[in-house]
């Protein structure tokens, strides 16, 4: 008796395991088969409309065939390589700052406004920058978007610098400082380098987070038709050029839109590979 | 608490000694000295309050947040705990291995062996310095030739020597051990015992010990130690190794190493 009722109930928990197991396999087979249809998409429509000369070349105006977004590849390029530049320093020495003496009210303070950071809409971020560098010098700058996506990297990296620099174990930075190590040499040739990994990966994350990001640029690179290189004018943006694109009535432009995503897709693809990559070195060293 | 001077001379003496984590107090009130060239074992059960007693002799307590410490610790005469004193001092001359081997992932086994030393070190004398402490932990034979490999490709007995002989390169007059060989197999452990002895002959060895066998081994002073009532760590008794384990003065301690308690 007793054990006729142990083996329905088991009979009734298999049932119910395997539904599960098959609702999870489902939601899986359902998350995954909208993002290989949006990248299938993207790359048989891309492809169409990348080759040599849409890499290297200006835009072409409207019913001229041919030309490309090479302007907006260089401006991505120059918008993102200034905002690593200053957010780097900024999240960096916070996130220590943060993990060596992060008690008290003021790194409290600082960690609520890193998350609250993070949360803003890029749009307010870009509609800030145009407030405090565009307005007042009446003019749109590479450099105001690179201020822009600097204010989106921030918190990404100064949380992830911080969480990297704690999840050093305690016993290697003791380890150094019984040596007689001070603290400023144990963080930085034993904590630091051991953490690296970790805040590579975070940084390449970053970086691949704002490259897609077109809503700050509208109001402050803002774009253009030339080989802009000084991020004092108005800058192209691959991004911008998708957009401007995409919303176009001409065919030739849609088309070159997609080339654009494409593109924007492969950079963010390798940056995210080379996250990973860092990662998996990063585990290495934890025991 | 019977003190028992076997050895003429202390390198370290500990007065009235209390440390505390925020309100908590690990530490009560312990007075010992070490002796020089001695191996002093500290034993007692979990949470007696023996490593962080030890964790105050080379002032590495105070780096947990909200550590204190009251009363006195005196180096070779000079007060550790002194205010003009700079704690990094301290820890170059009193060196410290801890119970998980530790050594710095990102280092090579050369640099680890190095790691007090910084740079400005001529190549020559690097291999040289970094040789001589190797050997005095007995592990130069085996990483003699992959000198420039990662740490972490060594096994557990293995990094823990590496830290022994990152310790010793400092050429501490004091080495701390918390639990040396408490991660460690019988083989690895036995290598490292017999390690502690030949040490012995240039240092000063303070260890904690859950092992009371190891104790009884290895050192040559033991300190029993215990938390009263209110989770406060006590200093219960010291003396020579042989006395302490065959004729207890302590009740409590005769309890313990008989297997009664702990």
């Amino acid at each position: 008796m007793n054990d006729g009722l142990a083996i329905a109930g088991l009979a009734r928990r298999r049932a119910i395991g395997t539904l599960g197991t098959l609702l999870a396999l489902g939601c899986a087979a359902l998350a995954a088969a909208a993002l290989l249809a949006i990248l299938g998409y993207v790359v048989t429509q891309g492809l169409r409309a990348i080759n040599w000369s849409f890499l290297t070349q200006l835009p072409h105006p409207v019913g001229v065939p041919g030309g490309g977004i090479g302007n907006g590849i260089v401006g991505t390029i120059i918008i993102i390589g200034i905002a690593t530049l200053m957010a780097v320093p900024i999240g960096l020495l916070t996130g220590i700052y943060l993990a060596l003496f992060g008690r008290g009210v003021i790194p409290e303070a600082l960690r609520f406004l890193s998350d609250v950071l993070s949360g803003v809409p890029s749009i307010a971020i870009g509609l800030f920058a145009y407030a405090v560098l565009v307005a007042p010098l009446k003019h749109f700058s590479g450099f105001s978007a690179s201020f822009a996506f600097m204010m989106l990297m921030l918190p990404l990296l100064v949380r992830t610098s911080e969480h990297a620099i704690r999840s050093v174990p305690q016993t290697v930075r003791e380890g150094a400082l019984a040596l007689g190590m001070s603290n400023f040499r144990a963080t930085v040739h034993i904590v630091l380098p051991t953490a690296l990994p970790a805040i590579i990966t975070a940084l390449l994350l970053a970086i691949a987070r704002v490259t897609g990001e077109v809503a700050p640029l509208l109001f402050t690179a803002f774009g253009s038709q030339f080989w802009e290189k000084n991020p004092g004018n108005p800058m192209p943006a691959i991004s911008l050029q998708v957009f401007t694109y995409a919303i176009s009535p001409y065919q030739e432009w849609q088309a070159q839109a997609w080339g654009g995503a494409l593109l924007l897709i492969v950079a963010v693809f390798i940056l995210s590979l080379g996250a990973r990559l860092f990662l998996r070195r990063a585990m290495r060293f934890e025991t | 608490m019977s003190a028992e001077p076997q050895v003429e001379e202390y390198v370290l003496t500990v007065e009235h000694l209390s440390a505390y984590y925020g309100s908590r107090k690990a530490v009560g009130d312990v007075s010992i000295g070490f002796g020089r060239r001695a191996i002093t074992a500290l034993i007692g059960p979990s949470g007696c309050g023996k490593t962080t007693l030890l964790r105050c002799l080379n002032r590495i307590h105070e780096v947990a947040f909200d550590a204190r410490v009251e009363g006195s610790v005196h180096l070779d005469g000079q007060d550790i705990y002194a205010h003009k004193i700079d704690p990094m001092s301290i820890r170059r001359r009193v060196g410290m291995v801890f119970q998980r081997a530790n050594p710095f992932p990102t280092l090579s086994i050369l640099d680890n062996a190095l790691a007090c030393a910084g740079g400005g070190m001529k190549r020559g004398a690097r291999n040289e310095c970094a040789e001589k402490a190797l050997r005095q932990a007995a592990l130069w034979d085996e990483v003699k030739d992959k000198l420039g490999a990662s740490p972490l490709t060594l096994s557990g007995g293995q990094q823990q020597r590496l830290c022994i002989a990152r310790a010793v390169a400092a050429e501490p007059e004091v080495l701390l051990m918390d639990e040396p060989t408490a991660s460690l197999d019988p083989i690895a452990t036995a290598i490292i015992e017999e390690l502690m002895a030949s040490l012995a002959d240039n240092f000063t060895i303070v260890a904690v010990t859950h092992n009371m066998q190891q104790a009884a081994r290895v050192s040559d002073v033991t300190a029993f130690m215990l938390a009263d009532e209110s989770g406060v760590g006590r200093l219960i008794e010291v003396g020579d190794t042989t006395r302490v384990f065959t004729k207890p003065a302590q009740r409590k301690t005769e309890d313990y190493i008989t297997g009664r308690f702990g």
